[in-house]
């Protein structure tokens, strides 16, 4: 029934889109937890200035899709003068979406650290920069580690839709078949077989590494 | 008590207030060199926040502290510095979770005192043998019974080499019979002549370790006496009752004459004299 | 050249359609939040069942929902369908299926979250009251399960709602489509109405979704105790 020939000739393109998608997605969320952690910091320190505009970005990434960001970046920025390669744009749109959402996450880790950890920390003497590094990122690392796993599965997948602006992804490849072949089975059931290779694996070690980190359930 | 030498502490009309009411109102109070100076009163009357202060955890409104002759309540203060000759134990022993016991009394060594590791570590595992916990070192702190934290905590202080020991209500959160142990800790200290003024509730351990007692009401330094005078004949009338609300006087029927003394009277004595 | 871009808003009767397309994507997330919401309901029951294979069932069904991108789904249901059983399904009718597949199982989980979340000594001093259990559910659980539920399930709300964008994918001509249209017609006249068209959908969206968001920080603050 299905075409297997097809698959195996076209089994090479999805192999190579799968490391696109994973390569950007790598590079996604290691510059989203980058920038949510300064806001995050900028937030809790309240940095004047600075925690406004942060807060104003949280809201306008939040509240806005992914989708409609690249376009903006892609198409409307080069009437601007600001031409980026699609790379650029999808990196650019994928960190400005992934940053306010680990930002949430490494916030509620440090509201969630106590005064009187903090107490403790000053009561021997140390400055908030020792403070920070010692005593409050630590514990709210743990207590963060869930939402920045579940946010960067969510990044993951958030990638499928880079294909807009022209990175040879799966799903563009997945598109690209499905026009040009028509054999459009095999094609959509290559893209979900590869989304799950990549997925089931990513989300199980994040499930593993959650339950290793649990020990600092929290007795002081 | 070092009466010619220069008091390590000294606390001149401190003032904190909370919006407008106040907490502290002009709290006056010199702590001599390798005195146990204990503090009493009603509670929310002021001595939490009186330790606080001492420590830099709140800021005051007017008044001066001074240790060891330095003003450390002027704005431009090193607070991080002060905390370092001032050693301070909670009541919610707060040791730091992600952390194992020994990791806990070598952060402050190690990274705000920048001390040699060996050093370090030979000293929190002599100060940890001392409150009988060498053993549970590698343990976390969720390990540890409240008893055990809290020598934990006091070792994470003294490890800092402190001139001067805060400890706040440390054995209130702490289940009857883990008190002692953490009181004999401190007496312990106490007795090598470790400076320490200790906010508490232990009466009877109050009575025994107090080298002078400060009696605060109201925010205000009601009295301040020697340990002896203030437990055997307090001079202020305030005093007196407070100590007295320590003391039960007993609610059972007295026994009618005849019945023996003792609680546990023979239940044929009593036969017989119905008769 | 950027401001004389402006234009492209008064031009013929664009704002207009701009505006029609922006109502076909919400009418696209307003009927998926109404039916998801309700089944959302029904799924959170199964997935507290006491039965181990409805658990086990409804976890596959919300993993395998998890897993796969709904742009992916969108897709499997959009072009797999019609492919594999000959079925035609317009883009609107394949979107309304897939974010109703996928919105209910989060909701389900939330609803989940906020069963479980009640503490059960909260039944127990119902009973030891002497309530019995219709009032218990009417005066105990009932109300708080609501409050854990309500923040949370707005806040979906507002991602579906950013979810309708992928429609443009399937053909359906809703705003971004519509916006799509307009900067093509105009583009040899007017080079920078790509620039204001998708800014000003970047702004449609958030003046969608930032009130949505608000309202669901709110009752959350409001809620807390």
């Amino acid at each position: 029934m299905l075409n297997w020939a097809f698959i195996a000739e076209k089994a090479p393109a999805y192999v190579k889109a799968a490391g696109l998608t994973l390569k950007l997605a790598g590079a996604g969320i290691a510059l989203s937890l980058v920038l949510g952690l300064l806001c995050a910091l900028a937030l809790y320190y309240r940095v004047p200035v600075l925690r406004r505009a942060v807060a104003a970005y949280i809201e306008l990434s939040r509240n806005t899709p992914l989708l409609i960001q690249l376009f903006f970046l892609y198409f409307g920025l080069p009437k601007l003068g600001v031409m980026l390669s699609s790379w650029t744009c999808a990196l650019i749109g994928l960190t400005f979406l992934g940053g306010s959402y680990m930002a949430e996450a490494f916030r509620g880790g440090l509201d969630s650290v106590s005064k009187a950890q903090i107490e403790a920390g000053l009561s021997i003497g140390m400055r908030s920069l020792a403070l920070a590094r010692h005593v409050a990122l630590p514990q709210a690392f743990l207590v963060a580690l869930p939402g920045l796993c579940a946010n960067s599965v969510f990044l993951i997948k958030e990638t499928s839709i880079v294909s807009i602006v022209a990175l040879p992804d799966l799903m563009f490849v997945a598109r690209e078949l499905i026009g040009l072949y028509y054999n459009t089975v095999e094609a959509l059931g290559m893209l979900v077989f590869a989304y799950v290779v990549i997925l089931l694996p990513v989300s199980w070690a994040f499930r593993s590494l959650e339950r290793r980190f649990r020990y600092a359930q929290l007795g002081t | 008590m070092n009466q010619e030498a220069l008091p390590l502490l000294q606390i001149k009309g401190l003032v904190k207030t909370y919006g407008k009411a106040p907490a502290l109102n002009g709290v006056s109070l010199s702590v001599g060199k390798g005195d146990a100076v204990v503090i009493l009163g009603p509670s929310g009357c002021g001595k939490s926040t009186l330790l606080r202060c001492i420590n830099g955890l709140e800021r005051i409104q007017s008044g001066e502290i001074i240790l060891n002759g330095e003003n450390i309540s002027n704005p431009g203060a090193r607070w991080d510095l002060v905390r370092q000759r001032v050693g301070m134990v909670f009541q919610s022993y707060d040791l730091f979770p992600h952390m194992s016991v020994l990791d806990n009394v070598l952060l402050g060594p190690l990274k705000v005192q920048k001390r040699d590791k060996a050093e370090a570590r030979r000293q929190a595992e002599g100060l940890l043998a001392r409150v009988g916990l060498l053993d549970r070192k590698k343990d976390y702190p969720r390990q540890l019974s409240g008893g055990q934290k809290q020598r934990v905590a006091i070792v994470r202080a003294l490890c800092m080499n402190p001139d001067l020991m805060l400890f706040d209500e440390v054995t209130a959160a702490l289940d009857p019979e883990m008190v002692r142990e953490v009181l004999d800790v401190i007496a312990g200290l106490a007795e090598q002549g470790m400076t320490m003024l200790i906010v508490t509730h232990e009466m009877d351990f109050a009575k025994a370790i107090a080298d002078k007692a400060v009696f605060i009401v109201d925010g205000a330094v009601e009295e301040e006496s020697d340990g002896e005078v203030f437990f055997r004949n307090p001079r202020t009338e305030r005093a007196r009752r407070f100590l007295n609300s320590f003391q039960y006087e007993s609610r059972r029927p007295r026994r009618k004459t005849g019945a023996a003394p003792s609680g546990l009277t023979p239940v044929p004595v009593t036969r017989a004299t119905m008769g | 050249m950027l401001s004389s871009g402006l234009r492209v808003f008064f031009e013929g009767r664009n704002m207009a359609r701009l505006m029609a397309g922006l109502l076909v994507t919400l009418k696209i997330a307003l009927i998926s939040i109404a039916i998801c919401f309700l089944a959302g309901l029904l799924a959170g029951l199964l997935m507290t069942s006491k039965r181990p294979a409805v658990r086990a069932a409804m976890r596959v069904y919300l993993e395998s929902v998890r897993i796969v991108p709904v742009l992916v789904w969108l897709f499997l249901v959009f072009f797999g369908v019609t492919r594999a059983w000959g079925l035609n399904l317009s883009g609107e009718l394949a979107a309304v299926l897939v974010f109703v597949f996928w919105g209910t199982a989060e909701m389900g989980d939330i609803v989940r979250g906020a069963i479980q979340s009640l503490p059960v000594h909260q039944r127990q001093s119902g009973m030891a009251l002497g309530l019995t259990e219709a009032q218990i559910y009417r005066h105990v659980v009932a109300p708080q399960i609501l409050r854990r539920l309500l923040p949370a399930s707005i806040n979906l709300a507002t991602r579906m709602v950013k979810t309708t964008s992928l429609v443009v994918f399937v053909g359906v001509t809703e705003v971004v489509k519509t916006g799509q249209q307009i900067i093509e017609f105009s583009n040899s006249k007017n080079p920078a109405a790509a620039f204001w068209i998708y800014g000003l959908i970047f702004i449609l969206y958030f003046l969608v979704c930032y009130p949505i968001s608000l309202l669901s920080r709110r009752l959350e603050k409001v809620w807390a105790y």
